[in-house]
């Protein structure tokens, strides 16, 4: 990617705020059930398993597997230009709950299904936006 | 199996508009000519249509035509409306016109969806959306963030996944995208009718792996419109009536682009299963298929939801093209599909499977008398069988 973070438009909702602020302290958050402890994502105001409202962030590791990935070659938006690699990231505390993300760190070309990728934040504003890149001897 | 409630409905008439790049004309004359000319095509008139139904409606992200704008250009006097995104896809539309002529509650609907895209989307490729700011749904915040702003990148991952896990070769799509090229010289308003090989296929620019642009749908302006009648007035179509067997409208997964739980097929897998579980017949009574093809592999995707062959073995079965072909065991996308044809949003396949039903078609399947329908991507999902005479 070019020089600066490219243009995200992120917006978020009302309960989704903290997934791009959060990582101010370098770890990412996922929202969590307190009653029945599994994992939401996106989140939402009701557990969608047990319909608890006890529900708030929660630290993980950040780490993970590439489930899939694109690599995208065209220009859709100016200032966020190709080639980068958007993948759809497994996560190691839940594998159900799987995050759209960037693959950075390493050429695009390198990407493979099965990578073994760790969270890093991208500063983009007020954001903190997750990105992942590969785990070494991962 | 009790006699399912769309058997009350069949198909009386079927037309479009002109169908161009860019025509430079609005929606709403493209979507009056193609109704004037299925109001006509099914030896109808304007006073007799009294239901509306439109995907998506007006506003929305995908550049609805408003069915009430129709209404009043022809001053139609209805006794049932509907218009809406939230839906069984693009045939959704569909889905609903036959419920509500089967409940009564209209007796000869008129469906359409117009698309001016050519004309006025500039950035797109493929399907979905351009640049998107603020006030996106939540789905969507936790994609355009990361520079994906279409369904051509979205839809990538799955192909991407589908080839890891099966074995799926860029050439298996290709056979796809060239068969529609093939089928589309034959129809005089498709957009894209010069010959492609392979090596042509293989060497276009790339979008976002694996599709190249060859792998993506031309967008297009034009109309299609179906009138959707009691099955009454079948022997009163001067064209034919075409049987609605079953209609396919589930969505057991999440309604997502990107956590759908396998990701090697679509909602696809619920609408086709649903429709099967509405019918006697089987994928092995259906003589020709006009399967979504916005991206050469939700084809392969839906032929595998269908059940024509088994799931991961849609490369292998389309492979070199001769069983998709016109005189194949599977003749698919007769009239070029969204890859050469246009982009049509559905529609499309639909007016060929009536064509293909009726014997009309510009590229005719021999003994034509089951079609399977399906369109949609991602979570937009329905599908359709069709019938010449009622089964
Ligand atoms: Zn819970």
């Amino acid at each position: 990617m070019s020089d600066g973070p490219p243009p995200r438009f992120i917006s978020p909702h009302a309960e989704g705020e903290f997934y791009w602020t959060a990582g101010a302290d370098g770890r990412l958050h996922l929202q969590r059930c307190g009653d029945c402890r599994r994992w939401i994502h996106p989140p939402g105001p009701v557990c969608p398993y047990c319909h608890s409202r006890a529900l708030a962030p929660e630290a993980v590791a950040g780490t993970g597997t590439v489930a899939t990935f694109t690599i995208n070659r065209k220009e859709w938006i100016p200032g966020f230009e190709p080639p980068y690699a958007f993948a759809l990231v497994e996560l190691d505390e839940d594998p159900t709950i799987r995050l759209g993300t960037n693959i950075v760190g390493c050429d695009v070309d390198a990407v493979r299904i099965g990578m073994r990728v760790e969270v890093e934040f991208e500063e983009n504003g007020e954001f903190f936006v997750p990105l992942f890149h590969p785990i070494e001897n991962g | 199996m009790n006699e399912p409630i769309e058997r009350q409905a069949v198909i009386s008439g079927a037309a479009q508009s002109e169908i161009g790049r860019r025509l430079y004309r609005t929606g709403l004359d493209l979507t009056i000519e193609a109704s004037l000319r299925a109001i006509e095509d099914a030896g109808l008139t304007v006073d007799d249509i009294d239901g509306i139904s439109t995907y998506p409606g007006s506003g929305g992200p995908f550049g609805g035509i408003s069915g009430a704008e129709l209404h009043d250009a022809l001053r139609f006097s209805l006794n049932w409306r509907d218009g809406a995104l939230e839906t069984s896809g693009q045939l959704g539309a569909v889905h609903k016109a036959v419920l509500a002529v089967a409940a009564g509650l209209a007796r000869h609907v008129l469906v359409f969806r117009t698309v001016v895209e050519g004309s006025g989307g500039a950035v797109r490729a493929g399907g979905g959306g351009g640049g998107m700011g603020g006030g996106m749904p939540p789905a969507f915040q936790y994609l355009i963030p990361y520079g994906v702003t279409s369904a051509a990148n979205w839809i990538a991952c799955y192909a991407q996944r589908h080839m890891h896990d099966y074995g799926t070769t860029r050439e298996q799509l290709g056979a796809i995208a060239i068969n529609a090229r093939t089928n589309a010289a034959s129809n005089p308003q498709a957009i894209y009718t010069d010959p492609m090989t392979m090596d042509d296929y293989l060497g276009i620019r790339m979008i976002s792996d694996p599709f190249g642009l060859y792998d993506c749908d031309v967008p297009c302006d034009g109309s299609t419109v179906v009138i959707v009648s009691h099955r009454d007035y079948a022997p009163d179509a001067p064209n034919g009536a075409v049987h609605v067997n079953a209609m396919g409208t589930a969505l057991r997964g999440r309604p997502s682009w990107d956590q759908f739980d396998d990701l090697t097929t679509m909602a696809m897998r619920d609408s086709a299963a649903s429709m099967w579980e509405r019918t006697e017949l089987t994928a092995a009574d259906v003589d020709t298929a006009q399967l979504y093809d916005g991206f050469s592999w939700l084809a392969m995707a839906w032929i595998e939801a269908l059940g024509f062959c088994g799931k991961g073995e849609g490369g292998p079965f389309v492979e070199g093209g001769s069983r998709i072909a016109p005189d194949g065991e599977l003749p698919l996308n007769t009239w070029g599909g969204q890859l050469s044809g246009g982009r049509l949003h559905g529609f499309g396949f639909l007016h060929e499977g009536v064509m293909q039903l009726r014997g009309t078609a510009n590229v005719q399947v021999a003994d034509c008398e089951v079609a399977a329908v399906g369109a949609g991507g991602g979570p937009e999902s329905g599908c359709l069988l069709l019938t010449k005479e009622i089964r």
